[in-house]
């Protein structure tokens, strides 16, 4: 069997795959903050805790509706936008004429409540929320025991990426918005509603949010605190990344899911930090991030 | 600071009654249960730590006897400086004479030398450093339901002799994680076990897919999981999913509670192994017990935690009751240390001079799906450890009020 | 991307309508009013809260040096106060013994071999090492501005958290424990409640006189010039870059003095004060206080800790007050309780 410094290479194979899945989900994340910081110029700090909503969301659904995991995917992300677009309309909203920081201030205060109440309501131990019985099992690809519902993780968010990518970049909405994000007052003396777009907007990250919270619901628990420290690693990937662009947040959240699964392998202990001091390394060369404009 | 006197009468529970002829400091002994009522810890100390405490002032009938009791109760957020102030506070201001359960580590550290600082009493429940009755060890302390050298021992041990031989560990990487893997490896070596490799994760970590590839490569029988919470939870919810159960692996969890495996669910905690003080289910006394509990807390059985608060706040009161007073913290630990101790729960058993309460502990396996009764049907007992051997030796602690 | 120049800078909203009011009188009395009450409450409150208070206290001044008067949100402060209590804590406990580095092959012998430190010395120790840390962070994150700028600095202290959780010296989970507060300068007993108070009172005026007195030097005048334009201080030829990292290296050394002082009173330093909820803590007691005042800091810890203090009984509540306050705030409270204050009665403080 051949050898990478001491691994075996099929072993490699199996940590790159697993990479890959954390990869999506800091992909999912980073896009949805990327396409609110595009037109609201906030940094959603909420965000962490609107994935945790998601997966919240999902359990609600299947135990006291009986609802299946593939509603919760399709209802979820709805039901979560749409507290999102009640957030814009009666809180951020106020804030657009004032330094962006408060917009960061005002949610990461929402961050704070919200997972306060979830945990006053749950505790903090987390919910179980089983795989959906389609997805059990996995196949064993020789190199290693991959399970079904990992593979459509990986999957499905491509496809949601890719497709918000396509949406933004190529059809007549997405021209709008990016418009919008270059010159709001100007999109609008064209007659196009940009408040209801914003609006909109900020429900739709929020709900890439909520669809990430899905997806991570039968992997890891449920619990209230999910995604409280999961949003400052994202936060760094779109440091990293620089936020220049939709297809450069889904590229570096999946590139540096790969680099920590490397990480993992060949020196676990520094596994929680390795996007922190890549971090680091980028902003001394590139300040401005791989895939982002010097202003 | 009086007003937060008030809020902590208000909540409390007070036992009272008028005449008593002994000297109680103000007249009234206070308990005050210290720990973590909202975070990772609520469920297995928590508020079900107080329904144990109220139980114990109950049991010991100390409105019979004239004595009147107060419990006080504070959430340290598993932040040792918050705790410490609520600590200091409590003896300084509000005049509580001893201090119950305290899990996190950090907090109980902290507590315990305040503890010996203001002569009040200690007891640990849920805290599980091993120093409390080692290097850090006070003449006001006593440490009551367990600790990372009885699970490691208690694991270790019962799972070689079972015939799990070969171990991978998956550790925490900070002191804890580093200690229970210690200790255990060195008792799996003792036995004639071997260790074929570890690996150490971030904590707290939430994905350990990497981790488990890693184990489930090494081939190993037994993977035992150095840490707690969450991280023990996740560890093995993913396994069950990266099918290493059905691989002909096996866990050992060295620190694991009954609320875990309840989170957990039986389908993918079955053949998880574990030590533990207490099970709900053991005997009737036990089971009489935790009925009882179970009615007060929400339909919850409780934990080793919170029966270790109600065990040791019965035998403090006893302690108190045969002194006549509550005034000196040490000379109160010192009878506690004489008498002793006796209660549904743990059975009779004794408190050792560096402040170890001794009791047999319990080796189970999570039952499957199939074998369980009902809700809170979860072990079933693989192995008793003898209360002789379920702790670590006095000598070996290096604990000063040891002689000889 | 909208430019967020064109948006009015954070905090001055709070100063604007104030900033040609001139005199100096009212702050003294505030000032003295200030002094008054951290003298005379130790006899009606109690002490250990009133030393948590100011060290906070000091920490949220530096804080606000940052924020109020160069305009950058450090969403990671607490890793100054942090490592600072780290530092004071151990060499207070173990004193200083390093055999030699070791740099790959290079063995440098240094054979130093320190027994514990006195309180001063402990104290020095930490404010040095939370000075190099701020210059490092602050070499860092000065490269980007705004929103970016809170983000590395938060990224930066998740760093920090996690190797003072995984260093061997910090004890991980259980921090260092039981740091004796031992003798100032060989002579003052600082078991004594007392003696610990006295010496937190004349570390904090101290530290806050050093603030003022910053605030109002020249320095501090191109400081607020930056805040409030930094293209045409640049142009003004002040090299905006290394007043930036100046006053994150100054803000960073006061913090570690906040922390210092605070792993000495309560004997030890443990992993929650590098959380990155502490630093969250902060912004919330700055911005509850007011944003750019003098005082806001003080009277916002002084109404979170109090806050914090009554409602510890009640778990979970305690974030959720603290998020709804933070939202109350930057939605319709954004000067403060001092900045309310000081329109008010139409002077700054």
């Amino acid at each position: 069997m051949s050898e990478v410094f001491g691994i075996p290479t099929q072993a490699l194979f199996g940590q790159l795959l697993i990479g890959l899945i954390n990869g999506s989900f800091y992909a999912l994340l980073s896009l949805g903050l990327a396409v609110i910081f595009g037109l609201l110029n906030i940094i959603n700090f909420a965000h962490g805790a609107q994935y945790m909503m998601g997966a919240f969301c999902a359990w609600f659904l299947l135990n006291k509706l009986g609802l299946s995991y593939w509603w919760a995917l399709l209802l979820a992300p709805l039901i979560v936008g749409a507290t999102g677009v009640v957030i814009e309309r009666l809180m951020l909203s106020r804030l657009y004429k004032l330094d962006h920081l408060y917009g960061f201030l005002l949610t990461f205060g929402l961050a704070l409540m919200i997972q306060g109440l979830f945990r006053h309501e749950f505790g903090s131990t987390g919910l179980p929320y089983s795989i959906p019985s389609a997805l059990e099992g996995g196949q064993n690809l020789g190199f290693m025991f991959l399970p079904n519902y990992r593979a459509w993780v990986i999957v499905s968010s491509l496809i949601v990426c890719l497709g918000t990518w396509f949406m933004i970049e190529k059809t007549k909405l997405g021209s709008y918005l990016r418009a919008a994000t270059e010159n709001r007052e100007l999109v609008q003396a064209f007659g196009i509603n940009t408040p209801r777009m914003i609006t909109l907007t900020y429900g739709f990250g929020v709900a890439l949010a909520a669809f990430a919270g899905v997806m991570a619901a039968p992997i890891y628990s449920v619990s209230p605190l999910m995604g409280a420290d999961l949003i400052i690693v994202v936060f760094a990937v779109v440091v990293i990344g620089g936020m220049g662009s939709i297809m450069g947040s889904i590229v570096t959240g999946f590139v540096l899911g790969l680099a920590e699964g490397l990480t993992k392998v060949f020196y676990p202990e520094a596994s929680n930090v390795v996007i922190f001091v890549i971090m680091a390394i980028v902003l001394m060369i590139k300040p401005a991030g791989l895939f982002g404009a010097e202003k | 600071m009086s007003s937060r006197l008030k809020l902590c009468v208000a909540a409390a529970f007070a036992v009272s009654a008028a005449g008593a002829q002994a000297q109680y400091s103000d007249n009234v002994i206070k308990i005050g249960v210290l720990n973590d009522q909202s975070g990772t810890y609520s469920d297995l100390a928590g508020p079900g730590s107080t329904v144990a405490a109220r139980m114990a002032v109950e049991d010991f009938g100390a409105a019979k006897k004239g004595m009147k009791v107060e419990i006080v109760v504070a959430d340290h957020q598993n932040k040792p400086e918050v705790g410490s102030s609520i600590a200091r506070q409590w003896f300084d201001v509000d005049k509580v004479d001893v201090i119950v359960d305290v899990p996190t580590s950090s907090v109980a550290l902290a507590v315990n030398q305040i503890a010996k600082e203001k002569n009040k009493v200690l007891l640990v429940s849920t805290g599980a450093s091993v120093d409390l009755t080692g290097k850090a060890c006070t003449p006001n302390t006593i440490h009551w339901t367990y600790d990372t050298w009885s699970l490691a021992n208690g694991t270790g041990t019962a799972v070689v002799k079972t015939g799990g031989t070969t171990w991978f560990f998956l550790t925490a990487d900070y002191a804890f994680g580093h200690s229970l893997e210690k200790e255990t490896e060195a008792v799996v070596l003792k036995n004639g076990g071997k260790v074929l490799g570890r690996v150490r994760h971030p904590f707290p970590s939430s994905d350990f897919s990497s981790f488990l590839l890693q184990a489930q490569a090494s081939k190993a029988k037994i993977i035992g999981l150095a840490n707690a919470g969450a991280d023990t939870i996740s560890a093995i919810k993913q396994g069950a999913e990266f099918g290493i159960v059905k691989g002909g692996q096996q866990f050992a969890g060295l620190l694991v509670f009954l609320t875990d495996v309840h989170a957990i669910g039986l389908d993918k905690a079955q053949g998880l192994l574990l030590t533990e003080s207490f099970y709900w289910d053991l005997n009737d006394q036990t089971r009489n017990f935790s009925r009882r509990f179970a009615k007060l807390h929400k339909g919850a059985m409780p934990t080793m935690g919170q029966v270790g608060v109600y065990s040791s706040v019965l035998h403090y009161l006893k302690a108190v009751e045969a002194l006549k007073s509550d005034a000196d913290g040490a000379k109160v630990v010192a009878k506690m240390k004489e008498l002793p101790t006796d209660d549904v729960v743990f059975g009779k058993g004794l408190v050792r001079q560096d402040g170890r309460k001794i009791h047999p502990m319990y080796l189970f396996e999570v039952k499957k799906p199939s074998e369980s009764k009902g809700e809170w049907d979860y072990y079933k007992l693989r192995s008793t450890i003898p209360a002789d051997q379920a702790f670590r030796p006095e000598k070996e602690g290096g604990c000063p009020l040891v002689k000889g | 991307m909208n430019d967020p120049a064109g948006a009015p800078a954070l905090s001055e909203i709070a100063i604007k309508p104030l900033k040609h009011v001139n005199g100096a009188a009212h702050r003294w009395v505030a000032f003295i009013v200030m002094v008054a009450f951290f003298a005379l409450a130790p006899t009606f409150i109690y002490p250990v809260f009133l030393m948590k208070v100011m060290c906070f206290a000091l920490f949220a001044c530096a804080f606000n040096l940052l924020l109020g008067y160069v305009g950058l949100l450090s969403f990671g402060h607490a890793m100054f106060l942090g490592i600072a209590g780290y530092a004071a804590a151990y060499v207070a406990k173990e004193g200083l013994n390093i055999e030699a580095i070791r740099l790959g092959t290079i063995h440098i012998p240094l054979n130093i071999a320190l027994p514990p430190f006195t309180p001063e010395l402990a104290i020095l120790t930490g404010v040095l090492a939370a000075a190099i840390l701020g210059y490092v962070a602050g070499l860092l994150a000065i490269r980007r501005q705004g929103i970016y700028f809170a983000m590395i600095t938060l990224a930066l202290a998740q760093m920090v958290y996690f190797f003072c959780l995984q260093a061997p010296f910090t004890g991980g989970e259980d921090g260092i424990q039981a740091v004796p507060r031992g003798k100032l300068f060989g002579v003052i007993d600082l078991s004594d409640v007392k003696a610990m108070y006295a010496t937190v009172f004349v570390i904090f005026i101290g530290g806050f006189l050093v603030i003022f007195r910053i605030i109002h030097s020249p320095f501090g005048q191109v400081m607020k010039a930056i805040r409030e334009n930094e293209p045409r201080a640049t142009s003004l030829g002040y090299d905006t870059d290394r007043y930036k990292l100046i006053a994150f290296v100054l803000s960073a050394t006061l913090a570690g003095l906040a922390g210092a002082t605070n792993a000495l009173v309560f004997q030890l330093a443990a992993l929650n004060a590098v959380h990155w909820t502490m630093s969250g803590e902060v912004v919330l007691m700055t911005l509850v206080g007011g944003l750019g005042t003098v005082f806001g800091p003080v009277v916002g810890v002084l109404a979170v800790l109090g806050m914090e203090n009554y409602l510890a009984q009640l778990g979970a509540w305690v974030t959720i007050v603290q998020g709804a306050i933070f939202v109350i705030c930057v939605l319709t409270f954004r000067r403060g309780i001092v900045g309310e204050l000081a329109r008010w009665i139409k002077k700054p403080l």
